[in-house]
């Protein structure tokens, strides 16, 4: 009875109070991964997001709102857990985080289904950029070949004949073998699948060397790269023979450990702490005097994803719940991407310009990224003519 | 010490199934009718735990390769659905299979070929013992896991989404409240049958293995047959509890039967109390909500986690359930 | 050939750092019956500790000779905290316990460096490359790694028995009260044992530090490996520890090398590499469970 009493308290108090409802901020459900050895990637992704939203004020696109942060410690089955309870106890209309494809893959489908948005800071699936592409499902990064695509394309350009591949056995390992080969059209010197998780790579160095390629391109994320790169320079083959990769390995947290042994790899990205546009420039001197370190790409597809939401909610006064207006808002991506050129594919996936960049030493003493050259401008992805939305 | 154990731990076990029964309405009269769908989680993780409690805590065996039949038994159910939904038959020869979502055939199914997978691990496991059996039962599962890893068609490591929730006649699975008290009548039929079990000639004969094999033995009986039988009737247990989670979250990947997932199945257990089934059902409880209720203080919740567990030991001999509960016997 | 003898060298190496890794685990089980999941947790101490004061001076060496006293004394403070407590209790509390452990150091470590991986470096003078077969330039670094496996093995042979601290500890083993009645005090020898084996596992943490991530969590993916060691070996014999880790670098080493190779054979290219590289991934684990099922006790059980 009380309950009840309450209840239509509440609501007389609404309706009373119509235009202080709006002022109640937007809820923002970010999933993302903090523990584990892959914790960095949540963590950068989080703070480039919060970072947009402090610049703001605690608004974003004018609206208030509010960051619900939850780690998913890189398992799907709690990935999809926290997507339920930001929907069902917070009343969410908007996810964003998942840094793993296989936890996208769990809760993606299913929340885009239920009339959720989710805009990807990250994980790019092929499933989602085709035949499972979602209306509601946004990806403000890249799809997961992108990055291995632009490798491919230089070391094509670069007349390379006879590259060696390596990559760990699972999906994405395999989809980054295929994006690289897509735009590659010499010979494969060997084409080795390792274990995930793989420490030690000695074998593989030595069967690589016995094979005699003039290069090599290698897609092993996080500690795998970082134990591959010091093998490699140990074993003294980063002098005779280049190496080729995507952003992922050489990213500004990764180049600390790894130091100077990853020196002169060139690799593929989207953007890159040197990128010339203005939104750029602000962004990368405002993280860094935040957090005090370079920012990572994720930290930057963070920071964008925070300020396409953005623009949605200015678009549509804050109300996500409002679904065709706030789509169409997102599809025109209506911001200032800090890549400087950024609009959305017919399946929600970027159109955008990649780039070749090199690892340098600073004068100073560190190890960093340059960008060297654009590769691709404007470029889409190979999934999109499968999907229907 | 009011109550006499006996009756004491008949008030927890009665209270308890009250407050899960009325759960569902409670809590969507406060509008928190997430926590229908954690607590569905949470029955399913009693499930397996306890079904690893009936070998662990009864028969002595303790496998760190229980999460391989759970993720079997979620591999069967989306793999089925896979097809169904795909619209090509699964198996064409020696006979046609074809893919399902029904409830009626897809989750028997998954128990039976968990069952089938545990009665092979088990009859190469059981020559071992201690420390060794450990071991050999983390490698099987580990070869398990490795395979699914390469299943390309159903995703790899990446795992395999469902499309939607298997179909039981009378039930709407996609109604979380259904879906809940089928887990909590499953978990409750589980434990009934269990308890019957552990009681009986068979369980006696399982609990005497436990403390001198050799006797059980010199009595007559062939204990690596009774152990066997239990070890798969374990694991049709997980299996049962993976078709769940399989249609719980919609989702089946590799990481169902990573080792250590296997781990956290085994700290549930012994969490709880071994060797009483209810104790895994509270420790399953207490592992999930502790991950929930601490996450939401901070990020690095794990540091709180670990000296936990670690007290819980140093203190709580028996488990919570021997806390909560009193005697055993 | 030559390039299979290459691989030989390299399987050797992968069983030497294993060796480092199982060395102490085996022993403290062997002596006290506990098993320790948080093995794992003193060889990321060891490979933090080095990698920080490494960074801080420059010089590798001193960064080993902090990481072995820093390992050592986190061994003997979680034997005298929770460990010691636990002797009489049953190997399942042991388990619980050190699973916390794990979470808590894990964890710990997050807070105190952050999430990124640390750089640690080989040192200058091995940092080159040495000829060990005509046209294999060979990592020096790696060289050092099995020699320094090897002094450890040679070392331990001594302390067991050529010395009157190792006559002791195995005496204690075999039988607690009456060592403790002949005036040894048994409860100091075990903090001392225990300290040794985390300290053994700090070396293999330091040696690792330059060819692998030094991140939280690194000990988990050896641990399992050295599980695996020290049971295909018989628990508790280190003798064992060491043919076993041995034969678990070569089985798989070589098994990721030549396993894709041989399904090539007979298998459509994409399909080899895939279940290739999958038995690879498996290989050890097969090994393990074929072992046990011919020697349910491992290859060289201790006497009971």
């Amino acid at each position: 009875m009380t309950y009840r009493r309450l209840a239509t308290a509440g609501l007389i108090m609404g309706l009373v109070t119509g235009p202080a409802i709006a002022a109640e901020p937007v809820k923002i459900g970010m999933i993302t991964t903090l523990s584990t050895k892959a914790g960095y990637l949540g963590e950068d992704i989080r703070d480039g997001f919060r970072l947009a939203i402090n610049q703001g004020e605690g608004k974003l696109g004018g609206i208030p709102v509010e960051l619900l942060v939850d780690d998913d410690g890189r398992k799907p089955g709690k990935g999809k857990q926290i997507a339920e309870r930001f929907i069902k106890s917070n009343g969410t209309k908007i996810l964003t985080g998942i840094v793993f494809s296989n936890v996208a893959m769990a809760v993606v489908p299913k929340v885009t289904r239920d009339g959720v948005f989710y805009i990807s800071p990250n994980a790019g699936p092929s499933r989602l950029a085709g035949k499972g592409c979602s209306k509601n499902y946004f990806n403000v990064a890249w799809q997961n070949d992108n990055l291995h695509e632009a490798a491919g394309q230089y070391v094509n350009d670069k007349q390379f004949k006879n590259v060696y591949l390596l990559a760990p056995n699972y999906p994405a390992g395999k989809d980054a073998l295929a994006g690289f080969k897509r735009y590659y059209k010499g010979d494969v010197a060997g084409e080795v699948y390792t274990k995930l998780g793989q420490s030690d790579y000695a074998a593989e160095l030595a069967t690589l060397r016995a094979a005699r390629p003039d290069a090599v391109f290698f897609f092993l994320p996080g500690g795998m790269g970082i134990n591959f790169l010091k093998q490699y320079a140990q074993a003294g083959l980063n002098k005779s023979i280049p190496v080729f990769g995507p952003a992922f390995s050489f990213d500004e947290r990764i180049l600390k450990a790894v130091g100077s042994a990853a020196l002169g790899v060139r690799n593929g990205s989207q953007w890159s702490h040197d990128l010339d546009n203005p939104a750029n420039k602000s962004f990368v001197e405002a993280f860094r005097a935040a957090y005090g370190r370079t920012p990572t790409l994720y930290a930057s597809q963070g920071y964008d994803a925070a300020h396409l939401i953005g623009s949605a909610l200015a678009a549509t006064g804050g109300k996500p719940e409002d679904m065709d207006g706030f789509r169409s808002a997102l599809e025109k991506a209506d911001f200032d991407s800090v890549r400087g050129n950024f609009r959305f594919g017919p399946n929600h996936h970027p159109i955008q310009d990649l780039y070749i960049r090199e690892v340098i030493q600073t004068p100073e003493g560190s190890v960093t990224n340059r960008i060297e050259t654009k590769v691709f401008t404007d470029h889409s992805d190979a999934y999109a003519s499968e999907c229907r939305m | 010490m009011l109550i006499p154990g006996n009756s004491r731990k008949h008030l927890l076990l009665s209270l308890g199934l009250v407050a899960l029964v009325i759960l569902p309405p409670v809590s969507s009269a406060f509008g928190e009718s997430y926590l229908i769908s954690l607590f569905s989680r949470i029955l399913i993780y009693a499930l397996v735990a306890v079904s690893l409690d009936l070998i662990l805590g009864y028969g002595g065996m303790v496998s760190l390769g229980h999460a391989a039949f759970f993720g079997v038994g979620a591999y069967v159910v989306g793999i089925l659905a896979f097809h169904s939904y795909e619209g090509d038959p699964l198996l064409t020869w020696p006979f046609l299979v074809e893919g399902t979502e029904s409830g009626l055939m897809a989750i028997p199914l998954a128990m039976l070929i968990s069952a089938f997978f545990a009665l092979v691990i088990g009859f190469f496991s059981l020559r071992t013992s201690g420390m060794h059996f450990i071991m050999i039962t983390l490698a099987f599962a580990q070869m398990i896991y490795y395979f699914c890893v390469s299943l390309e068609t159903y995703g790899g490591d990446d795992g395999l989404s469902l499309y939607a929730r298997n179909q039981l006649p009378g039930l709407d699975l996609s109604n979380d409240g259904h879906f809940y008290y089928l887990c909590l009548g499953i978990l409750v039929l589980y434990l009934f049958v269990s308890n019957r079990l552990v009681n009986s000639r068979f369980g006696r004969v399982i609990q005497g293995t436990r403390e001198n094999e050799r006797r059980m033995q010199a009595l007559g009986y062939a204990t690596f047959r009774y152990k066997l039988i239990c070890f798969t009737i374990a694991g049709a247990g997980a299996g049962l509890a993976g078709a769940l989670i399989a249609n719980q979250t919609e989702f089946v990947s590799p990481g169902l039967m990573h080792w250590t997932r296997s781990g956290e199945i085994l700290v549930m257990v012994l969490l709880g109390g071994m060797g009483t089934l209810f104790g895994p059902v509270l420790g399953a409880m207490v592992l999930l909500l502790l991950e929930e209720i601490l996450a939401s203080y901070t990020e690095h919740w794990m540091v709180l986690l670990g000296p936990f567990l670690v007290i819980m030991v140093l203190f709580a001999k028996r488990g919570l359930y021997g806390l909560l509960a009193g005697q055993r016997h | 050939m030559l390039l299979i003898l290459e691989q030989l060298v390299n399987g050797l190496q992968l069983g030497v750092m294993l060796f480092l890794m199982s060395a102490g685990l085996t022993l403290v089980f062997g002596i006290m019956q506990v098993i320790n999941l948080a093995h794992g947790s003193f060889y990321m101490v060891g490979a933090y500790a080095a990698a920080t004061v490494a960074q801080l001076t420059g010089s590798f060496l001193l960064g080993l000779l902090a990481a072995l006293p820093a390992a050592a004394i986190v061994g003997m403070l979680v034997e005298a905290v929770v460990l010691r407590r636990l002797y009489d209790r049953d190997h399942l509390d042991q388990v619980l316990a050190t699973f916390g452990l794990i979470l808590f150091f894990n964890e710990l470590t997050r807070m105190l460096w952050g999430r990124q991986p640390l750089f640690m470096d080989v040192p200058e003078w091995l940092s080159g490359t040495v000829e060990i077969l005509p046209g294999a330039p060979y990592p020096s670094y790696r060289l050092a790694v099995i020699g320094v496996g090897i002094l450890v093995a040679v070392f331990l042979y001594l302390l067991f028995t050529r010395t009157r601290l190792g006559m002791q500890i195995r005496a204690g083993a075999s039988n607690r009260e009456m060592v403790a009645a002949l005036g040894v005090n048994i409860r100091f020898l075990y903090t001392l044992v225990f300290g040794l084996g985390a300290m053994l596992a700090g070396l293999a943490g330091v040696m690792a530090g330059p060819i692998l991530a030094v991140e939280a969590g690194m000990g988990e993916e050896i641990l399992i490996l050295t599980f695996v060691v020290i049971v295909i070996g018989g628990v508790g014999s280190i003798r064992g520890a060491l043919i076993a880790a041995l034969l678990v670098g070569m089985v798989d080493t070589l098994g990721r090398v030549f396993l894709p190779g041989l399904f090539r054979l007979f298998l459509p290219m994409a399909e080899a590499d895939g279940i290739g590289a999958s038995l690879a991934s498996m290989s050890v684990y097969i090994l393990m469970a074929v072992i046990l099922v011919w020697r349910p006790r491992g290859l060289f059980p201790e006497p009971a």
